[in-house]
């Protein structure tokens, strides 16, 4: 699960924040918000995605800048809320 | 005393924090009235320099209009300084109807209230109008006080790439079982002078059965033919359900702001908005001055149209002297310089020129995307703005980048 839930980010990433014919690349250690890719205001729209996706309500206080930095950073957080496979 | 050295040391840090950061906003004192030519102490207790204003938003040159001072001193004359009640007890005057009837029929709307500013508007009416079956659809770049209204609100949070109207239908169907939806969007972005697509965004909301928000505080005065805002500039005048907008930029620039709309959400506003409920309204000598602005701008099309020739005029010459300059019709005119040490280095040579401009930077424009802002106005004359060009040029030769590339830019700088 740990491979498909980090190409599932990488791709929702892609598709939701960068522009159709960006060439930027996104690996788990992207940094996505400190470095701008992703703004703190536009962070909801991946946290509402996961919170969907796998029926969960991560709470705010742990919705912070730092757990949404990089894809790595998301899926630790992930891992308090679902049983993930590495 | 409860502000002990640890509270102290911590707030002291913070503001270490800020300044190593380069984001320290420092205040620069004006000795004269807001106009084209303004008296400035900067650095702080450096003689007054008069500089040529190009950062703010005084638009309509109206901020020291004599017919709106005068007006100004006639409220005060017979309406008084304060009024010491919030709107539903005693702190409402016949001249405070009167603004809002006046705004009403100048935007094209059904009613309108007023607000202490056009960010209390913004963080009031999000959570008189929906609840948490609703969502929320903004552009991801709206203000401010927008993001600190919606999050003042129990709707749910969507957002849409900038102007992308592909993804906003996307977050619409994405949206499609909450009860109501809005469609939340500035009019102009104030950092790019981006224009928000306002036909596209209705054809979406009357197909997809939302509602649409629009802050067009950068715009109402004298973007459309009238000058009645964006709506007008995209021919959906009377289509918008929300309007917010300021009194404090174009419209006399004092302060103030509005919700205009469906006569519904605006009395729902009169009803439940908490920063209309809990705080004073605009004092009556900024209510008389404001009349003045509405019938100003109602009865002739002469500001609006001078800046418009204005912006035509500084745009073509900018470009023509090799500056990069964002595309557009708006008097923001973004200059581009990618690198935010560039930014702040030519802003400084241009203040040193007599220009007054302000360079901006990422985490208040995206990363790698830094510029100078210019803004034009109705009061500014041709030889504002040639001197204005004139020092462009010279410090666009100074860093060598009259006529490059956005590439080429940013090769010499880095981002």
């Amino acid at each position: 699960m740990g491979e498909d839930l980090k190409k599932l980010i990488i791709d929702y990433v892609k598709k939701e924040y960068l522009d159709e014919d960006s060439d930027q690349e996104i690996t788990e250690n992207t940094p996505l918000i400190s470095s701008g890719i992703v703004d703190s205001f536009s962070m909801v729209s991946l946290k509402t995605f996961l919170e969907k996706k796998f029926n969960i309500k991560i709470p705010d206080e742990k919705a912070t800048t730092d757990a949404f930095d990089t894809v790595n950073n998301i899926i630790k957080l992930l891992g308090e809320f679902v049983k993930i496979d590495t | 005393m409860a502000f002990d050295t640890k509270i102290r040391e911590f707030f002291s840090n913070e503001l270490k924090g800020i300044k190593e950061k380069g984001l320290f906003k420092e205040e620069r004192f004006i000795a004269s009235p807001q106009s084209a030519m303004i008296k400035v102490e900067y650095p702080a207790g450096a003689p007054p320099k008069e500089v040529i204003n190009f950062c703010a938003n005084n638009y309509l040159g109206l901020s020291s209009h004599p017919e709106v001072v005068k007006a100004a001193h006639e409220g005060l004359e017979n309406r008084g300084y304060g009024m010491s009640s919030v709107r539903f007890i005693c702190g409402t005057q016949d001249i405070h109807r009167e603004l809002e009837r006046k705004l009403t029929e100048f935007l094209g709307t059904e009613d309108t209230v007023l607000f202490p500013s056009c960010m209390d508007a913004n963080a009031g009416v999000f959570d008189v109008v929906l609840d948490k079956e609703d969502a929320m659809i903004a552009d991801r770049l709206v203000h401010a006080s927008i993001v600190d209204g919606m999050k003042l609100c129990k709707a749910q949070l969507y957002n849409y790439k900038h102007l992308n109207m592909a993804h906003l239908e996307e977050k619409l169907q994405e949206t499609q079982n909450c009860r109501f939806r809005m469609i939340i969007t500035d009019g102009v972005f104030s950092m790019d002078g981006d224009i928000a697509p306002l036909d596209k965004i209705c054809e979406l909301a009357e197909k997809y059965n939302a509602m649409v928000m629009v802050d067009d505080s950068h715009a109402t005065g004298f973007l459309g033919k009238n000058g009645r805002g964006t709506h007008e500039h995209c021919g959906v005048v009377g289509k918008i359900d929300i309007i917010t907008t300021t009194l404090g930029k174009a419209m006399g620039g004092a302060s103030g702001g509005c919700v205009s709309g469906r006569k519904e959400i605006v009395e729902m506003c009169r009803q439940r908005a908490r920063p209309y409920l809990f705080s004073n309204t605009i004092p009556p000598v900024v209510v008389a001055a404001a009349n003045k602005v509405v019938d100003l701008i109602a009865s002739t099309t002469k500001l609006r149209d001078k800046l418009e020739e204005n912006t035509k005029y500084f745009r073509a010459k900018m470009k023509e002297a090799g500056l990069d300059i964002r595309e557009g019709v708006h008097p923001i005119v973004p200059v581009m310089l990618y690198n935010a040490k560039l930014a702040q280095d030519m802003a400084r040579d241009l203040y040193d020129e007599g220009i007054y401009v302000v360079g901006f930077f990422f985490p208040v424009v995206p990363q790698g995307q830094a510029r100078i802002r210019v803004q034009i106005s109705a009061v500014h004359e041709k030889e504002h703005l040639d001197k204005a060009i004139e020092a462009f040029k010279k410090i666009g030769a100074k860093y060598n980048i009259l006529g490059k590339k956005k590439e080429e830019i940013i090769a010499m700088y880095g981002l």
